[in-house]
């Protein structure tokens, strides 16, 4: 199996994990779409050098991944080429900003790698929570909740159909590295003066297959809206899960319950 | 009853497919359609579907082929694609057997049922809650067919059927196929399939009728068959 095919199987596997039936994946897409995003904004919210404060909010994706029964790692896994540029936002702030915030045993850390820490964190945590969505709701599911705040339809289509291209798009850079493998037998990856008829190729039979894909949506009575991916009703769980989590954000957020609980042992 | 009059279709460069077509089926009639590559018959598939502009006239009961038809259109034709996997973009079997269904207003219950009892009457239950990439070939082209179904469509549209199908599987289809009630229009390069399935032939070259009429006659026309880059169906090569 080459790395597209490989790819394009842990793509899939995202929909088998989007299937699963703990309480999480039965809360009602809406749910956990405005949670997340609410969660995001909070997690961005905090002031440059709230570290301690920023830590907390690790509560909200520990308790989602021990609850949906979906292991950290997996996020990790799948996102291992995300995380790294995430991590690398930040890395010069400790070059900017020098002056020394706070002293560990009598040394001086600076401001910038405090602050190089809180948007690092920030980016981890915004992508592990937008992974425990996708992981645990369905992409059409995802889209229904967006058609009902009111999204406009042509933008949530886009949305759907970018993802479904993705595994179609994956799907043909594997048919084509194999074909192209099996005729340069000693040649490791695609050389360079092929990689623009490659690429040229690849777009329009992507774009063959993607419209075909459309074509077979409109023809079973696809216009935009996604009836068929509705979810039971929102229910008491969903209202439970969503007051508690927008008071752990808020209480994260304005109260400092790192220094609180440190004050207990000084 | 579907009614292609003086169809034409031609590409911007000006290519022409297809030039003048014209014939109708009857409602409950099977019709192969045949001709090599080519020929036109996926152009003219298509533009019964709404998917192409084209020049003439093609109605569906009455019911012209143009954009302001097209819902109600779509509903009474059901289209089995030649690549299953442009057909199932669901992740499961179920899900992508419910999607035309509730697209067109069934509740979740009255849609599972209907689910249930074409998978039922293909024999397909234990594939229902499998993931599309994880079945076979063949396993997929019954559920495309089982998708298009769930549709209750009032006719059926395939564009070869039986491509890339083990003996088995294709014999399947043939079945499924010969057991559907409905219109059918069946474009494939399988002529034993469609001599096997319909009971009229239309044959396509180069974008013109070249013949229309029972596929017993013309599936028997060597001589017509190799003057449009045709075979005789295997099963008659031997004894005429």
């Amino acid at each position: 199996m080459n790395k597209a095919s490989q790819a394009r199987t842990e793509l899939l596997n995202m929909e088998e994990l989007a299937s699963g039936t703990s309480f999480i994946h039965g809360l009602h897409p809406l749910t956990k779409l405005l949670v997340t995003i609410l969660y995001i904004i909070v997690c961005v919210s905090f002031p440059k050098y709230s570290l301690s404060g920023l830590a907390v909010m690790v509560l909200y994706p520990v308790f989602v991944y021990q609850a949906s029964g979906i292991p950290v790692s997996t996020c990790f896994y799948k996102l291992r080429f995300v995380l790294p540029l995430v991590m690398a936002v930040g890395v010069v702030n400790p070059f900017l900003d020098t002056a020394p915030l706070l002293y560990i045993g009598g040394l001086a850390v600076r401001g910038g790698v405090v602050s190089m820490l809180t948007l690092m964190l920030k980016g981890v945590f915004a992508l592990m929570a937008s992974f425990i969505l996708i992981a645990t709701t369905k992409a059409d599911a995802v889209c229904a909740a967006l058609r009902k705040l009111h999204i406009p339809d042509i933008i949530v289509t886009l949305f759907l159909l970018t993802y479904r291209y993705i595994s179609v798009l994956i799907e043909q850079v594997a048919v084509m590295s194999d074909a192209y493998a099996l005729r340069a037998p000693n040649q490791k990856g695609i050389h360079i003066s092929a990689w623009g008829s490659f690429l040229g190729q690849l777009l329009l039979r992507s774009m063959d297959r993607a419209t075909e894909l459309y074509q077979s949506m409109q023809l079973r009575g696809f216009r935009g809206e996604f009836f068929y991916a509705d979810t039971a009703p929102a229910a008491l769980r969903d209202a439970v899960f969503a007051i508690a989590s927008a008071t752990l954000f808020f209480t994260a957020r304005y109260v400092d319950i790192a220094s609180a609980i440190g004050g207990l042992f000084m | 009853m579907i009614e292609f009059k003086n169809v034409s279709f031609e590409y911007e460069n000006g290519h022409k497919v297809l030039n003048s077509v014209s014939f109708s089926v009857a409602d409950g009639e099977s019709v192969g359609l045949i001709g090599a590559n080519g020929a036109g018959k996926s152009t003219l598939m298509k533009i019964l579907l709404g998917l192409l502009p084209y020049e003439g006239e093609v109605t569906v009961d009455g019911l012209r082929v143009e954009k302001k038809n097209l819902p109600e259109l779509r509903r009474k034709l059901g289209f089995v694609l030649q690549d299953s996997d442009n057909q199932m973009f669901m992740p499961t079997v179920y899900e992508d057997m419910m999607f035309a269904p509730r697209n067109y207003g069934l509740s979740k219950v009255e849609a599972e049922e209907r689910v249930d009892g074409v998978l039922a009457r293909l024999g397909l239950t234990e594939l229902k809650h499998r993931y599309n990439h994880k079945i076979s070939g063949g396993e997929k082209r019954m559920a495309a067919i089982a998708t298009v179904l769930a549709m209750e469509p009032e006719v059926m549209i395939m564009d070869e059927p039986s491509t890339a199908l083990d003996p088995l599987n294709r014999r399947t289809v043939i079945n499924t196929v010969n057991g559907l009630g409905m219109t059918k229009l069946i474009a494939s390069h399988d002529l034993d399939m469609i001599l096997d399935t319909c009971t009229r032939v239309i044959l396509l070259h180069g974008g013109e009728l070249a013949a229309d009429g029972s596929a017993d006659v013309i599936l028997r026309d060597r001589e017509l068959l190799e003057a449009h880059r045709m075979e005789l169906p295997f099963c008659l090569a031997g004894r005429i």
